[in-house]
This record gives C-alpha cells, structure tokens and sequence, in this order.
C-alpha cells in the first residue's frame, strides 16, 4: 500500500482502476445497455403493429382527414355537416375543447377565488359553508359530478315548452340554456381596433407611471385609469358607429323556443361540473397563498401608512400571487385534460371526436390516438410556457 | 412576585405594604349572543352575508331533507313500491345493493371477495398500531404475497376455486382492485422513474423525462383508449389481454408518472450532505438511495403519495368509458334498467358517497400523518 503510494507520488501517475470499477466506464456501458434495450422495445412494438395492421387490412398514414367523415356533431363554432372532412371535424373537436376548457378557467377563478376567500373569512357561517364545499366537491370524482349534472340535473329540467325563465331573456330547458344573440352590424368592426388601441395606451401609461413614480414620488391612479381606457375607448367607438347592434332573444314558439342562441345540455353540464370541481382546488391554492404572507407584511404595510387597499394591492397580493400561481397553472392544465371526460355525456371534444367517433370509423387507431395525443401535449406546453414565463416576471427579484 | 408588583405599581413612602385586592377572573364562557356578535354581525357587511347564507340554507336544507329521509321510500323490492312517494325511492338502492358492491360477481362465489378483504383489513391492522414491531415485514408481505392470495381468490382456477372471468367482476370490489393495483403499481415505478430523472447518466435522464412529461401532459382518457384500442396491436399476434389488465396497465402506467414527480420532490428536498455522507462511507448508489436517501425522502412525501392516491381513487371511474363496470359504471348501468328509469338522482347520490367516504378518509388521514411528521420536523 505505501509502496503504491510513494510511486504513484514519484511518477504522477494515478493508477488506473479497472475498467469495471470504473465509475464513469461503467456510467457509458449502462446507457448503451438502455439504450439498446430501449431501442429493441420500440422495434418490437413497431414490428408488431406492422404486422398487426397488414393482418387487419388497415390502412396508415393521415390520409383520412382528406376523406369525407359522414357524421353529425351537434355543436360547432365553425361550419360542419356530414359532408365534411375528418380534418374538419378534428377542428371542430379541438375548438370546442379550447372553447369549454376557456370559459371553465375563467368560472373556476372566479368561483374558486371568492370561496378560498371566504374560507378565509372573520364570519363564521360563510368560512364554514365554504370549507363544506370544498370537502363535498374535492372528494367525489369529476366523472360523477358530470353525470350528474348531465342525466340527473340537466335531463330533469321541464320540455322546452315550460322552460324556466329568467327575465323573459334566459331560458332553461332539457335542451339547454337559451341566451340572446347579439348580432353586430357594420360599425362594429372599429370595436376591436379600439380595443388594441387601449391595450398600447395602457402599457404606455403604466411605464409611464412607474417611470414618474420611480423619479418623483408621485403615485398615479394606474388601475383605474387602464380600466377607463379599456371600457371608455371601444365603448366610444362603439356609440360613435351608431351602437350597431341588435339583441335577438329566444322567444317561445308553439312547440319549443325560437331565435337566440342555444348552448346544448351537454356544454352547460360539461362547464358547470369543470368549474365547481376546479374551483374547489383553486380556493385551497388561493386560501395558502393567502395564508402564507406573514402577518407582519401586513402590520409593516399599515405602520409606514399605506391604506387597506394599498396595503392589499402592493403587499399583500403580489407576495401571494408568487405562491399561487404554479400551483394554479396545474389546475389550469388540469381542467383542461378533464375537459376530454366530455367523451361520457357526448359534448363533441377532440376525444369524443377523434379517438371516438374518427377512431371506430376508420379504425386507424394509432394516428388517432397520435394526433389527440400531440394536440393535448401542444396545449400543456403552450401553458405551462406562458405560465412560467408570467412567474418569472412575478418572481422575487433578490439582490 | 406580587411584593414586587405591588412596589412598583404603588410606591409608598411609609414603607407598609398593602397588597391589591385581585381582579375578578374574566367569564371565561363567551356567553351564546356575544358568539354571534364577533362571529356573524361583527361589521354590517358580515351581517348582510349572514343573513345571506341564511336564507341559501334555508332554501336548500329542508328541501333535501324533506327528498332524501322524510319523503324517501325504503320499503318493497320493486318499483311500485316508490310510485307514490314524492321523495327519495332508496328502494332502488336498497334492491341493487349486492351488485353495486360485487358487481355480477356470482352469487355462491362472493365469500372470496369477502374474505380476501377481510384479509386485507385484518393484515393491516397491526400497521397502524404503535407497539408492533414488525410492521415493514408485514408491509412487504401485503405489498408483494397479498396480490397473489387476492388474485387467486378472486380469479380462482387453483386450489379447486372455479374460475370467475374478469368480465364479472364489477361495483365496489372492481374499484377497490383497480385502486389497489394502481397504488401498488405505481409506488416502485414511480420511484424508479423519480431515480432515472435525477441521474446522472443522460440517456437514462432524457428517456424518463420523456415517459413522465408525456404521460403527465395528456388526459387519462387517452392513455386508457391507447391501453385498451393499442395495446392489442403492440403485442404479437395471437397475444391477447384482458380488457381489465388493459385498463390496469393504463392506470398504473398513468399514475407512476404523477407518483414520480411526488417522489421527486422529497428527493430534491434532502439536503446534498447526506447524499456526499453516504459515498464518503462508501455506499454505492443502490445502497445509498435505498438505506440512506429514500427512507428520508419517503417519509417528507407520504401525504404527497396520499394525495396522489386520492387522484387515482377517483380516476378508477374512468373505466366505465372503455365499458368496464366500477362503482360508477354499474350504477349508472343500472340506470338505464328499464324496470328502473327515472331514479338517476338517487343513483349518484348513493355512488358519490360511496367516493366520498374513501376520499374523505383518506385526506384526513394524510392530514393526521402531516401533522405528526410535521411535529419531528419542527422540533
């Protein structure tokens, strides 16, 4: 031992383990191993798959989107008919999911925000019922909640003909909710120009502002002010195109309801039952976010003589925002994901349509799957990076 | 001390001492309207919201009281019996009852299910009892021999039991199989997919990120329709699967991917001395993830691991989309019974207590672990 030593210092070799004992000889021969292992899986399955479609005759490649789909889905935002294509209807598919998973985000905020807040709540009856909520909602699946809502809720509303109605504007039927259609005229177009222009005056205005803030000392009612730029400026525009447009209400017919819009049970069970459920999640995510600003933020905030609003605003909201937001991204996933569980009560979704009806009928069951696959995979990539990227912009800058 | 008090609140220059009469003690009951006044009416705004939520409750607890006990039938075997009841018809709960828990699971075979569950209750006892000793060779013995005795009673074909095809089994039992083989599953690979993430070796890094970012970015419902129209076609020819092995093998690949990230996070959560302390000692990595780092991280994640298993509980419903008959796909089989239509109500009802129970349970449990981890962690 004390020989190798004296040598190894007279020589400044270091000697050589062998190769076996080599951690890093031994680190290269693993990940060969995988991945060959790995590789071999792979052409197992693809060889077996081969074969298995060559037996059953069934074609590959996505040609079928080019081939007309010869069904009805019931709802869509885009011109569909039976005539069309699959490639057509993959689209309806995938607006109606962005178009559920939408609206179902900004329901769960919502509600999720009030009741986390009023879990918080000095009132003792309002903090009770909402932890009530959240145990009930949390602990029974989604599936069930949306059959629910579907078959024992929606299914059992009164014929078109009793509809219940609201204000003689909203109607509610085992066919859905009937709402007016506002139907824009002409003068409209310059609406959303307005809205871009309030959209450049408000990040103008708010550098601006900090700018001004940073040097002088003084504040600037930005809030309200960005507000009345983004309400004043189309609504302007709007008056000064003539108000163009016209509300067409639902009316009862003599057999069912005429005119308005209809959104079909299945959408309205669908939303109810992504945003009660999601809602759920998002109070407890609010409540500890909420939770997890020290008190004393609060107390410094009052002594250097901020109001409660400044206080909430500047202190209080910011710090809790960093600890709510990733956890929120993945409900916000999540919902989405869920939103494919419109398969079971027949909303017509990307799943219902392509790994569904698309799948039965053409039987190309791996560019079917593939393609509702990429599609969802897309969805939570583009979220989870705009996400991460507003955390970043929320984070914590330590010096 | 109360010399001491009594000097420095009164100082006195005759140098005699009276001591103060003591304070009455404050009422130390918080009288019934004083409760109200700081809990309900302490601002306008607060009274307005309580009278608010008042009159929601009132709207909505007598009605489903009156629905779901005092109008409600539990009499009679058949529909009849609910005809002129306004209320609840339990009846139909009542007569559906055996196939909701086992299914269509025969009759005279129906002692096994009982019987491995009573097993699985019976072993797991000891578990939650302080003074055993032995709990991590009984934990291994439920984890890796109970599986086998409980798919040998259930299946049977050995040991003279006749074979009870899996297309039978159905309702509680079947979601209880699916969770259970879920968690069992999903606890190894996830730790062995949460391993790979944090190696050192690339390939072995990017192959798992690949599986558990795949996995995790698409809804259940796919990767159950990939197990169940796909898997068929991966395989040779001739191989063929049971559909519930299908779903099995969907959800236990599924949840491995989510147990993973759990596990991650408890093994990012050690601190790098004690990963350094093991290989000074000369462990190698097996030994060190196993002896040293995982017992740790383990532990940080158990109510993570719970949580998770909460998710799979409830996802074990989305069989009854590929046609399989859980809790929820029995009932809502039993739904469309045309003996029985209209009782959809009482039918969700019944089944979302059913999840409710083993979902609520099971987060109080894992609040009652937190908060006892929690207690040697914050010294």
């Amino acid at each position: 031992m004390a020989v190798d030593i004296r040598s190894e210092r007279e020589t400044g070799a270091v000697p050589r383990a062998a190769p076996w004992r080599d951690p890093r000889v031994r680190s290269i021969v693993y990940q060969i191993v995988t991945l060959v292992l790995f590789l071999l899986f792979v052409a197992f399955i693809v060889n077996n798959t081969i074969t298995n479609l060559e037996r059953q005759g069934i074609a590959s490649g996505f040609r079928f989107l080019g081939v007309t789909a010869g069904f009805d889905i019931g709802f869509s935002l885009i011109e569909y008919s039976a005539v069309s294509t699959y490639g057509r209807a993959f689209w309806v598919g995938l607006l109606n999911t962005l178009l559920v998973s939408a609206l179902g985000v900004v329901l769960a905020t919502v509600l999720g925000l009030v009741i986390g807040l009023a879990r918080l709540s000095s009132n003792w009856l309002v903090a009770r019922l909402s932890t009530v909520y959240i145990e009930i909602i949390r602990n029974i699946p989604l599936l069930l909640q949306l059959l629910f809502w579907y078959f024992a809720v929606l299914s059992a509303l009164p014929h078109p003909r009793d509809s219940i109605a609201v204000l003689d504007t909203f109607f509610l039927n085992n066919r859905g909710l009937s709402i007016p259609r506002a139907e824009f005229g002409e003068g409209a177009a310059a609406v959303p120009g307005a809205i871009l222009i309030a959209a450049i005056g408000i990040v103008a205005l708010v550098r601006w502002a900090r700018r001004r803030h940073e040097t002088t000392g003084q504040p600037f009612p930005t809030v309200l002010v960005s507000l009345g730029l983004l309400i004043g400026l189309p609504l302007l525009a709007f008056l000064a195109g003539g108000a163009p447009v016209a509300f067409e209400y639902p009316e009862m017919g003599r057999f069912r309801l005429q005119g308005g819009l209809t959104l079909v049970p299945e959408f309205v069970a669908l939303l109810l039952g992504l945003s009660i459920y999601t809602a759920a999640f998002i109070a407890e995510i609010v409540r500890a976010g909420i939770l997890a600003v020290s008190h004393g933020q609060v107390e410094a905030a009052y002594a250097l003589g901020l109001k409660r609003g400044q206080m909430l605003r500047l202190v209080v909201i910011p710090q809790a925002l960093r600890v709510i937001i990733p956890p929120l991204t993945s409900q916000y996933l999540n919902l989405t994901k869920n939103s494919s569980l419109a398969v079971a009560i027949g909303y017509p979704d990307l799943v219902s349509i392509v790994a569904g009806t698309t799948l039965n009928q053409t039987g190309q069951a791996v560019e079917a799957i593939a393609l509702t696959m990429a599609v969802y995979l897309t969805l939570s990539l583009l979220i989870s990076i705009f996400m991460n990227w507003y955390n970043r912009h929320m984070a914590l800058v330590e010096r | 001390m109360a010399d001491v008090h009594a000097e420095t609140r009164t100082p006195r220059t005759t140098g005699e001492h009276f001591p103060e009469e003591p304070l009455a003690p404050p009422t130390e009951r918080i009288g019934p309207l004083r409760w109200l006044k700081e809990n309900l009416f302490n601002s306008p705004f607060n009274a307005a919201l309580t009278l608010v939520c008042l009159w929601l409750l009132w709207q909505i607890i007598p009605p489903i009281v009156e629905w779901a006990i005092l109008d409600a039938t539990w009499e009679g075997n058949s529909r009849e019996a609910c005809a002129a009841a306004e209320g609840a018809c339990w009846t139909f709960i009542k007569v559906r009852f055996h196939q909701f828990l086992y299914g269509f699971y025969p009759l005279d075979q129906r002692w096994r299910v009982n019987l491995a569950f009573a097993i699985l209750v019976v072993g797991a006892i000891p578990l939650f009892m302080a003074r055993f000793r032995h709990k991590v060779a009984l934990g291994a013995a439920l984890l890796f021999v109970y599986p086998i005795v409980a798919f040998y009673l259930f299946h049977g074909g050995a040991f003279g039991l006749p074979v009870v095809r899996t297309a039978l089994w159905g309702g509680l039992f079947l979601t209880l199989v699916i969770a259970g083989v879920g968690i069992v599953a999903s606890l190894p690979i996830g730790v062995f997919l949460a391993l790979g993430r944090r190696s050192e070796m690339p390939v072995v890094r990017m192959l798992c990120i690949g599986f558990i970012e795949l996995v995790r970015a698409v809804p259940l419902i796919t990767v159950l329709f990939m197990a169940s129209v796909m898997l068929p076609l991966f395989l040779p020819p001739g191989v063929n699967f049971d559909k519930l092995l299908r779903a099995l093998v969907g959800v236990a690949l599924f949840s491995s991917a989510y147990m993973a990230e759990v596990v991650r996070g408890g093994l990012q959560a050690i601190p790098k001395g004690q990963y350094e302390a093991a290989q000074a000692l000369g462990l190698g990595y097996w030994k060190m993830m196993g002896l040293i780092v995982l017992p740790q991280a383990l532990k940080i994640v158990i109510p993570g691991i719970v949580n998770t298993f909460i998710g799979l509980f409830k996802d074990t419903t989305l069989v009854l989309i590929i046609g399989l008959f859980d809790l929820l796909g029995i009932v809502q089989a039993a739904l469309t019974d045309a003996a029985w239509l209209g009782f959809a109500l009482e039918g969700y009802v019944f089944a979302a207590f059913g999840f409710w129970i083993f979902c609520f349970g099971m987060s109080r449990y894992s609040m009652r672990l937190e908060r006892r981890l929690g207690a040697g962690q914050r010294r």
